[in-house]
């Protein structure tokens, strides 16, 4: 799951897709999720960070982030 | 031609006279206001506009700091010789270097006279006839084919009753359009005929019936050298619609195929000026185009804030100036139309209602 290189995003959890013209809000764990995969860092290092920073239950989260994952994929925001 | 091609060598020592039309800066804009807009914001150049209009309540004839002067026109339905004996009257005042014009309906005559109006010393940037009617809607399909672009299917009626049959080949929903306006979406025959009948009131025979193609509208401004190079375009997304279609407002967008198509089309028609390209985009990423308006759009000033002036690129074509081809544009400019009551009094609507002059 990578980041399309050409989404722009910014740290108030904006993410504007220029292939599209589609601009969207997410949240703050969002903008921590978008951040990490603009890193490209794997899913399992994002569970990692998220669970290890906030205090959430792994197989939640983990649900969580496929769902928010799906989401971003149906937007075409991820390649 | 050639010492007049050279008198025009550089454009910032002579103020230019530009005839524009299609002020009609409306809910359903007409593009002269935006066109004029990018034009006077280019600073290569000096221009005293002349505006061309129909009706004396078109706003952009009271917009002062956009248009210089305006002059009535006789409607497209007069014929070119009314047309041309009216442009030669304020050519005498006014010695226009360039004739931009700017709706669909008086494109045809502009055309017809694009040599008249050469031999008078006026310029236009037009396509010629082949190139304008090759994108007609009735024939845009067998167009698409002849050279590998997308378009979606289309039977051309004339009949009430062959309908059913074009339902048949072409199935629901299917879109009924007129010859130059319009377009209903028809899920049944009942539909479809209602659809027929309204239409046919209002543009009268052919009707188009197409295939309905689901999926994002985009449409791409473009400006042909007439040999085949596209020298700028833009393509945009609609975010926000009026009831009748129109954008009010839109976004520029980051995607090579737009512009690949875009090229394409220009460099199969050798397209001359400024063009729209109205594309449907299916989920599946199959890009079919819906429409080509063979005139800059309304929201032409977007180029210009994106950084492809496109308008002021034509003028200096018109001129006989090289432009290099345009490479980059700002992706995610968005315009947003809006409405603003210009504020004028009786003497100024008299003035052109009687005299036909602002």
């Amino acid at each position: 799951m990578r980041l399309k290189k050409n989404i722009a995003t910014s740290d108030e959890g904006f993410i504007f897709n220029p292939g599209t013209g589609d601009s969207f809000s997410t949240n703050e764990i969002g903008t921590e999720i978008i951040s990490l995969l603009k890193e490209n860092k794997p899913q399992e290092i994002i569970i990692e960070t998220i669970c290890a920073k906030y205090d959430v239950d792994q197989n939640q989260f983990e649900k969580d982030l496929d769902d928010y994952l799906s989401q971003l994929k149906d937007y075409t925001i991820l390649e | 031609m050639e010492r007049q091609l050279k008198n025009f060598g550089q454009l910032g020592n002579k103020r230019i006279v530009i005839a524009v039309t299609a002020l009609n800066a409306i809910d359903s804009p007409g593009p002269g206001v935006a066109v004029i807009r990018a034009i006077r914001e280019c600073p290569d150049f000096d221009v005293r506009i002349i505006g061309l209009c129909y009706e004396s309540l078109e706003p952009g004839l009271y917009m002062h700091d956009i248009v210089d002067k305006t002059y009535q026109v006789p409607y497209p339905s007069s014929g070119t010789d009314t047309l041309m004996g009216r442009l030669m009257h304020i050519h005498e005042i006014e010695h226009i270097d360039l004739i931009i014009p700017n709706f669909d309906a008086e494109l045809f005559n502009f055309i017809k006279l694009k040599d008249k109006l050469s031999d008078a010393g006026i310029r236009t940037y037009l396509p010629d006839l082949v190139q304008f009617e090759a994108r007609d809607k009735i024939k845009l399909y067998e167009f698409g084919n002849k050279h590998g672009l997308t378009i979606p299917k289309d039977i051309i009626i004339h009949q009430v009753k062959d309908l059913s049959e074009a339902a048949e080949k072409l199935g629901y929903p299917m879109v009924v359009k007129g010859k130059f306006y319009d377009a209903i979406v028809a899920n049944t025959l009942e539909q479809a005929q209602k659809a027929f009948f309204k239409i046919q009131a209002k543009w009268g025979l052919p009707i188009i019936v197409q295939e309905f193609i689901n999926g994002t509208e985009i449409n791409v401004a473009a400006l042909g050298d007439g040999e085949g190079n596209a020298i700028s375009v833009i393509p945009m997304r609609k975010l926000y619609i009026t009831d009748k279609g129109k954008a009010w407002a839109g976004i520029t967008l980051d995607d090579t195929s737009f512009i690949e198509l875009a090229r394409k089309f220009v460099k199969v028609t050798k397209w001359r000026g400024g063009c729209e390209l109205e594309i449907m985009q299916t989920a599946d990423g199959k890009s079919y185009i819906m429409e080509v308006n063979p005139r800059f759009p309304a929201w032409i000033y977007l180029t210009a804030a994106a950084g492809q002036n496109q308008p002021a690129a034509m003028v200096k074509m018109a001129l006989g100036e090289k432009v290099e081809t345009f490479t980059d544009y700002e992706v995610g400019k968005i315009f947003i139309r809006y409405a603003w009551d210009l504020i004028t009094d009786i003497r100024e609507f008299q003035k052109i209602s009687g005299t036909g002059e602002l």
